[in-house]
């Protein structure tokens, strides 16, 4: 009888422990998700500066300033144009 | 012994403990202790089982936080997907002052990171209300240096800030939100409910260093605002817009307006205004900069409106396109008033009275209807009518009920006066030349393509008829040879209106083209509208053909539509049209 007391009170033992390291586990697991998901949030504001910064370095305004005052393009004269004919978008 | 024992009689026979209390006293306070213990019972029960509530908050609220996760609003791009509008989180530095107790050293510190003077930083600290903003919408980089000084009593929280990249050049077409991020004017307006994102909430577990533990209870999700695709090209648009510009500073015009749209699937590829205004800095805006002219205003078209009528006349059977109309001397007389061309011609074709734009032709035309056709047709074209674009604020447009139309009222509508549309609405009446008489709804956003329920409101063959008219009116003899466009067939009207000023006709004009290419298969419409040009020309074929032209040419060549026609620009000198 004393053997079996002793036998139960180990194994319950046992268990505390084993459920001690099991919730300290889901914890730092859960801390490990949640830095995860900050990072993503970061990332997608991160997205959204760039994809402002890359409307903004884009707008037509400035291609065409940087096209005709620093590369020396223009639009070719008609006389100068032949068009590929037969050519459908 | 006797004595002893006297004593111990004394000693033991207390007078005390000879008293007799009654019994019912000890009773009495073993009941009290009973029913004080009840209470404690009863009272315990209430709190822990029958009214739990109260104390379960105060429990929860040491160590579980609501925390709110907040939604962004939802993004505007052009049809290619280059952003329009977009939110990105900011910072607001606030400070509770009576908190804020800074050395010198760290009040420098902070002044230099917010950019502000050191002494306008104290002045605001010295301030005596609980809470202050010292400074809303930094970038985040910033305030994560402000974050690291761990300054007592200055915090900070996240704020959305609307980015327009795009500016002044879509600024009509997108609108803008206000400090609270409600959409007020364009698109953002138009569209919030979609864009409006909903935030969402989780309540947490935090342990003492203030890192959340665990979830408890549930999680809503936010919900992010819709991302908005319009139908706009941001380069057409941006050619509309500079072009626009160009002209009216040329011409010394007060505005003007113009909308290129596409013929195929009634899609808006660009709209835009003069005057403007830079949505991201909106300090001294006025109203005039504000408004959607294209959208809100309407005008008298003038001749623009020409091929209308006789496009109804042709449809009717009154006439055909050679059938000879006498325009001489140039005027013509109706009960008090008289209409006159600004050159006079003799005896004109049907397609010469387009293409020369005379009034005396198209209101003898005119005079072949009745009231209620025409009323009928421009009605049907969409006049007087809301656009249903879904902009805030659309006009109808004047379009009197035919009952009460006098015979020189239905003579002036013909070439465009008496009746007034705004430029949104001429642009898609357009769409009946451009489609082989059918009139289809206009859409801000891209669409796929599809089937779309458009009404027929003339035969093909008419509009045939009409577009070869209007195809005349861009070549040598017509008014508007400045409308041309290497490479492509163009067909297109152009329209000079005075201005009705208190009821009377002033010398100020509207000057106005709208035409299609390519002629042979339309596939854009471009409607131009300059209001007021006061440097000399004022004519439509002088004023507005020209912005038509380059617009209408480099879209067409952005899009890749092929050409119908050899790239050689015929020349001549254009013909005065009448106004």
């Amino acid at each position: 009888m004393t053997r079996l007391n002793l036998l139960l009170l180990i194994i319950a033992a046992g268990c505390a422990l084993a459920t001690v390291t099991a919730q300290h586990t889901a914890r730092k697991l859960f801390q490990a998700l949640e830095a995860e998901q900050d990072h993503a949030r970061q990332l997608d504001v991160e997205f959204g500066q760039l994809q402002l910064e890359l409307s903004t370095w884009a707008t037509p305004p400035r291609i065409e300033k940087i096209a005709r005052e620093k590369l020396k393009m223009s639009t070719p004269e008609p006389a100068r144009t032949i068009v590929a004919a037969g050519v459908a978008p | 012994m006797r004595l002893k024992g006297r004593l111990a009689h004394r000693f033991a026979e207390s007078p005390v403990l000879l008293l007799r209390l009654p019994a019912w006293r000890s009773r009495m306070v073993a009941l009290l202790i009973i029913a004080a213990f009840a209470a404690l019972i009863g009272r315990s029960f209430y709190l822990q089982v029958l009214n739990n509530d109260f104390l379960q908050e105060k429990g929860d609220s040491r160590y579980r936080r609501d925390l709110e996760i907040s939604a962004s609003r939802g993004r505007i791009s052009d049809r290619n997907g280059d952003i329009l509008a977009v939110s990105t989180p900011m910072k607001s530095i606030w400070a509770i002052p009576a908190d804020a107790r800074l050395s010198p050293e760290q009040s420098q510190q902070l002044a230099r990171l917010l950019e502000t003077d050191p002494k306008e930083l104290a002045r605001k600290l010295a301030s005596d209300k609980s809470f202050i903003f010292l400074h809303r919408q930094i970038p985040p980089e910033t305030a994560e240096k402000i974050a690291a000084l761990k300054l007592p009593g200055i915090g900070q929280n996240t704020e959305y800030r609307r980015y327009y990249p795009t500016g002044e050049m879509t600024a009509h077409m997108v609108g803008f939100t206000g400090i609270d991020g409600k959409g007020l004017e364009g698109v953002e307006l138009a569209f919030q409910n979609q864009l409006l994102g909903h935030p969402g909430s989780r309540s947490v577990i935090k342990d003492r260093r203030g890192q959340i533990v665990e979830d408890v209870g549930s999680i809503r999700p936010p919900q992010d605002g819709e991302d908005i695709r319009l139908a706009l090209d941001s380069k057409i648009q941006y050619l509309a817009y500079s072009q626009l510009k160009q002209a009216i500073e040329q011409n010394r015009a007060k505005a003007g307006g113009i909308a290129v749209i596409d013929a195929r699937s009634g899609e808006v590829l660009a709209l835009a205004n003069w005057p403007t205004y830079n949505p991201n800095n909106r300090e001294s805006l006025s109203g005039g900069q504000l408004r959607n002219r294209a959208v809100t205003d309407a005008f008298e078209p003038g001749s623009t409106l020409k091929p209308f009528t006789i496009a109804l006349a042709l449809e009717k059977g009154r006439v055909r396109f050679d059938t000879q109309i006498d325009c001489a001397p140039g005027k013509l007389t109706i009960g008090t008033a008289t209409i006159s061309d600004s050159h006079p011609h003799g005896p004109l074709t049907v397609a010469q009275v387009i293409q020369k734009s005379s009034n005396v032709g198209a209101a003898k035309i005119a005079a072949m209807l009745a009231p209620q056709e025409m009323w009928d047709m421009f009605d049907e074209v969409g006049f007087g009518q809301v656009p249903e674009l879904g902009f805030p604020g659309e006009v109808t447009g004047r379009l009197r009920p035919w009952k009460r139309w006098r015979p020189i009222e239905q003579a002036t509508m013909s070439y465009g006066h008496g009746i007034s549309v705004s430029l949104i609405q001429l642009a898609r009446a357009y769409t009946v030349f451009a489609r082989d008489g059918e009139l289809i709804p206009l859409s801000l956003t891209r669409q796929e393509p599809g089937v779309l329920k458009g009404t027929q409101v003339f035969s093909p063959q008419t509009v045939r008829e009409v577009r070869a008219m209007l195809e005349m009116a861009v070549l040598p003899g017509g008014t508007a040879l400045k409308a041309q466009v290497p490479g492509y067939r163009v067909a297109g009207k152009t329209g000079t209106a005075h201005k009705l000023e208190g009821g009377v006709y002033a010398d100020r004009y509207v000057a106005s083209f709208v035409g299609m290419a390519p002629a042979t298969e339309p596939r854009l419409i471009v409607a131009v509208m300059i209001d007021e040009p006061s440097a000399g020309k004022y004519y439509g074929g002088e004023v507005a053909a020209p912005v038509f032209s380059s617009v209408m040419g480099a879209a067409l060549r952005t899009l890749g539509v092929p050409a119908d026609a050899s790239v050689r620009v015929a020349t001549g000198d254009a013909e005065k049209e009448s106004l």
